[in-house]
């Protein structure tokens, strides 16, 4: 019977979807998002080389906080 | 396709069109969903604004011992007490729970960027992104794991 044959078809292809949602991790996705918060933890600046410690009110970006051993 | 399926269906009952719609349309959103998941991944909740904001309060007391070398990433997506011979006897005490708290704030985010995806097994997988990522990050003079090693950027 064609319908039965239609209905497998279609059952397969819902559960082949419901598969791959589960089994798939995105990876440039998941980089963006570490990447956006890492900036904010860290306080960098997008897409600018962080050779400069900026830390928040008293220090300005001119001075260096912290000397390097 | 639709030619065979609506030729299939015109000696079959037309309920039976009506469930296989229904199938095609479950179908068509399970694939809408899953381009959606592909566009964004979810860093806007309540518990993860949450411990971005302590980790980034944190990292103040944090910097000048990532930047003595104190204190390196790890390859798991953690920080670790490297070598406190720079450190003051005194401060040495409150390295350990400064990276404990850091640690604890760094797994906790892992988890729940991984729950906010509705995925909780991506956990280990957004760490291992974040641990390239930090390390991708660090400034120059940093210490980071290296294998077994540390390394120094």
């Amino acid at each position: 019977m064609h319908m039965k044959k239609l209905f497998v078809i279609s059952g397969l292809l819902v559960l082949s979807a419901c598969v791959t949602i589960n089994i798939y991790f995105p990876a440039a996705e998941a980089q963006k998002a570490a990447d956006k918060i890492i900036d904010e933890v860290w306080q960098l600046k997008n897409g600018q080389k962080p050779d400069t410690e900026k830390t928040p009110a008293e220090k300005t970006p001119e001075t260096q906080p912290a000397e390097s051993k | 396709m639709m030619k065979i399926i609506a030729k299939t269906l015109s000696l079959q009952d037309i309920r039976m069109q009506h469930l296989a719609w229904a199938l095609l349309a479950v179908t068509l959103f399970a694939l809408a969903q899953l381009a959606q998941a592909a566009a964004n991944m979810e860093i806007d909740t309540p518990a993860i604004t949450a411990l971005k904001n302590s980790m980034q309060a944190r990292h103040a007391q944090l910097l000048p011992h990532y930047n003595s070398g104190a204190v390196g990433l790890t390859n798991d997506g953690l920080i670790a007490v490297r070598d406190t011979t720079a450190v003051p006897l005194k401060e040495r005490g409150g390295i350990n729970s400064l990276v404990a708290s850091e640690n604890a704030d760094r797994s906790a985010l892992y988890k729940e960027i991984a729950k906010a995806n509705g995925h909780p097994e991506w956990e280990g997988e957004v760490r291992q992104t974040f641990a390239g990522r930090w390390i991708d990050k660090a400034q120059g003079g940093w210490h980071y794991r290296s294998g077994s090693d540390w390394a120094k950027k």
